[in-house]
């Protein structure tokens, strides 16, 4: 029986599992991996959650971290699921639904004099997304992780069935196991944190040209002690004395005389109109691309109030960017190089990259600060390299040349990104892993979530 | 602006909530499930820093015996009364409709005979009050005899046919009749079915209404390209009609 109610209807009794028509479609991820699955959507998240393998939400993982694993598995798009369940304006405590975005959190509350005290590099994404990435942003240096260190409590559905209020206290092992533990040990459906207050919506922000790879990690440092939120932009193109010349990024929110109470206009979008040809990224265009984005900041230094959306999120200025990689799509490679490896750990995973001719237009460096303390988060204490490949027959060559200097360097690679890493290499960078299996089997005995990459990883 | 809205916790209806209460208008919400009605008026209070209150009552469109309860909190919570929205509705496909007939019979009596019904208390108690708004969801369905939505399409002609007539004959009164005729829009009502191009999000479509809402126009198709694609549709010979499968 396919009854789709709005919302007074009739079926109250019924399974609502049943009701849902079972079509098989095509899921692609942020990169254009595609896998087959079928799909449910609804606004009622606690009712569709029942037997969905895994969740997913605005599909902006780059890798097959929110694709399933099989054609006949059962995934829930939370995006429907968007209300905001309790904010207290007085402490800034909300719970909001899984599917809520932080695009309209920020819509909502950046005028109201709140942000949220971690976000990554597109507003598109969801809160349990965020959660199961436990996203870090450009403030990572200062404020951690958005899963590790901000979020209070979260409601969950898990494996038997289950509805479980989780936090700290309250079932630890499943909650710190879920914090990056990408939707693997259950379904995230509220998720409750605390919004910080800002001085004004405006941001005071200061950018410069840096020369070299070397000046960059010095700078990096020097002026993460001073501003709350940094990174960088590196053109991983040119070799010598010029390798990892780029443009670091600082800011901190302006305070009320700076942004004399301007009011911030909403702004507005672009959206990339196709899928460009395979020939269009060739190091050429990427080289002149790089280097004009480099001369394009003209004086030294530039300092000043910009849009939070400038600064926080400059790729949401063209939806469907990624459309820029063709449609065999890209992966991004995403490390982190542990502070211990040394200063010039950086520039030795640079020169092996520029050997491997792995040309981008995008990479993309930061001071990665504290470990996330969930048992599969990404940060640790070093520095964070991130860039694009678009897919070609090389790319998992080089994923896997990349991937033994970030074990020798004893460095790890972020999931939320992944697409090529293999299973024993994962193993290799990650000692914790055999603990979060432990906790995943504990409250996921049968093996009922899963997604294409847990598969890869972890066999199922 | 002060609202009693039929159907405002999920889909265009949720939109319509929220673009009202972020004009800085009141919303009184009546729906059939308590839990998910306290849901969205929580989801309410914290969208505007002036609406710390969104209230709710129990009003279920199977149930006409709800309709005059439910005005009657809506009103005593909102005061003033000047608009009553109806984005409730029930849908399904023909051909479950053609296999269960209770569950056609159920869709018809919901969509037509009971809407109109509550349509006709809140026609009386906005009358009452010197007049206002009635903004009723119907659809595009109802335009025109089509093969896949003979029995839902029916319900909401039926449907389109009754608000255009309330406003011929009530808006001397003061009475502004809204007929809002949605194409394909993605709510979780049409999650599993292939959207078509010219598909609308929910939120686009909340801005369109209320801003014909806020002028008073009689109908509305939106997303504004069915306006269109219904007039072409609306046009063609039934010879043509009877070999589409649209």
């Amino acid at each position: 029986m396919s009854l789709v109610s709005l919302n007074s209807s009739v079926e109250k009794n019924t399974d609502s599992g049943k009701q849902t028509r079972q079509v098989r479609e095509l899921v692609a991820s942020w990169g254009n991996q595609t896998r087959k699955g079928i799909v449910l959507r609804g606004e009622r998240l606690k009712e569709l959650s029942r037997e969905a393998v895994l969740a997913r939400g605005l599909g902006r993982s780059y890798g097959d971290s929110a694709l399933p694993a099989d054609e006949s598995d059962i995934l829930v798009e939370t995006m429907m699921a968007d209300r905001i369940l309790a904010f207290d304006p007085e402490s800034g405590h909300i719970r909001v639904e899984a599917g809520m975005s932080l695009f309209e959190l920020n819509r909502l509350f950046l005028r109201r004099g709140f942000f949220c005290p971690v976000s990554p590099g597109t507003q598109f994404v969801t809160f349990g997304g965020m959660v199961a990435s436990d996203v870090h942003g450009k403030m990572s240096h200062a404020s951690g992780c958005f899963g590790s260190h901000h979020v209070n409590s979260m409601l969950m559905r898990v494996a038997d069935g289950r509805l479980i209020e989780c936090n700290a206290d309250c079932e630890p092992d499943l909650f710190w196991a879920t914090i990056g533990g990408m939707g693997l040990t259950g379904h995230i459906l509220e998720v409750e944190f605390t919004l910080e207050r800002i001085t004004s919506p405006w941001i005071y922000s200061q950018s410069r040209r840096i020369a070299n790879i070397d000046s960059f990690m010095d700078h990096l440092l020097d002026d993460g002690a001073q501003w709350p939120h940094g990174v960088g932009w590196i053109d991983c193109v040119s070799q010598g004395r010029n390798m990892g010349r780029g443009l670091l990024d600082v800011g901190r929110w302006a305070s009320e005389d700076e942004a004399q109470g301007r009011s911030l206009p909403t702004k507005r979008r672009a959206s990339f109109p196709m899928y460009l040809p395979e020939w269009a990224l060739n190091r050429f265009t990427v080289k002149s691309f790089n280097t004009l984005y480099y001369w394009k900041h003209l004086q030294k230094k530039r300092e000043g109030i910009r849009h939070p959306d400038d600064f926080f999120y400059p790729l949401d200025a063209i939806l469907n960017w990624n459309k820029v990689y063709g449609r065999r799509g890209f992966t991004q490679y995403q490390c982190v190089l542990p502070s211990s490896a040394g200063r010039g750990a950086a520039r030795h995973f640079l020169s092996v990259l520029t050997a491997l001719g792995g040309a981008s237009p995008l990479c993309v460096i930061k001071d990665c600060g504290e470990e996330g303390k969930g048992m599969l988060s990404f940060p640790m204490k070093g520095i964070s390299i991130a860039l694009d490949l678009a897919i070609r027959d090389n790319t998992q060559q080089i994923v896997d040349r990349l991937n033994q200097v970030v074990i020798e360097l004893g460095g790890r690679i972020y999931l939320t990104k992944d697409t090529f890493t293999r299973a024993e290499d994962f193993r290799r960078m990650e000692p914790r892993l055999d603990a979060f299996l432990a906790v995943r089997e504990k409250w996921d005995p049968k093996g009922k979530f899963s997604s294409a990459q847990s598969k890869r990883l972890f066999g199922r | 602006m002060n609202t009693i809205l039929l159907g405002g916790t999920k889909g265009i209806g949720r939109a319509l909530a929220r673009e009202i209460i972020e004009a800085g208008n009141q919303v009184f919400l009546i729906g059939r499930d308590p839990d998910e009605l306290e849901r969205s008026a929580a989801d309410l209070r914290a969208r505007h820093p002036q609406n710390t209150e969104t209230g709710w009552a129990l009003c279920d469109l199977e149930d006409p015996s709800s309709f005059e309860k439910a005005l009657t909190l809506g009103t005593a919570y909102l005061g003033r009364l000047h608009t009553v929205v109806v984005t409730a509705g029930l849908f399904a496909l023909q051909e479950d409709l053609e296999e269960d007939t209770e569950l056609a019979r159920r869709l018809l009596t919901v969509n037509f005979a009971n809407t109109v019904t509550f349509c006709e208390y809140a026609r009386k108690r906005l009358l009452a009050q010197g007049g206002g708004t009635l903004c009723v969801l119907s659809s595009v369905a109802g335009d025109r005899g089509r093969k896949p939505v003979a029995l839902y399409g029916a319900s909401k002609a039926g449907l389109s046919h009754y608000l255009e007539s309330l406003d011929h004959k009530y808006r001397d009164q003061g009475l502004i009749t809204i007929c809002v005729k949605p194409g394909f829009v993605r709510t979780g009502m049409t999650a599993g079915l292939k959207a078509p191009p010219f598909a609308g999000n929910p939120e686009d479509v909340a801005k369109t209404i209320y801003r014909a809402i806020e002028k008073g126009s009689p109908l509305v198709y939106t997303p504004a390209m069915w306006g269109v694609v219904m007039a072409v549709i609306r046009r063609l010979p039934r010879g043509v009609m009877r070999r589409i499968n649209f």
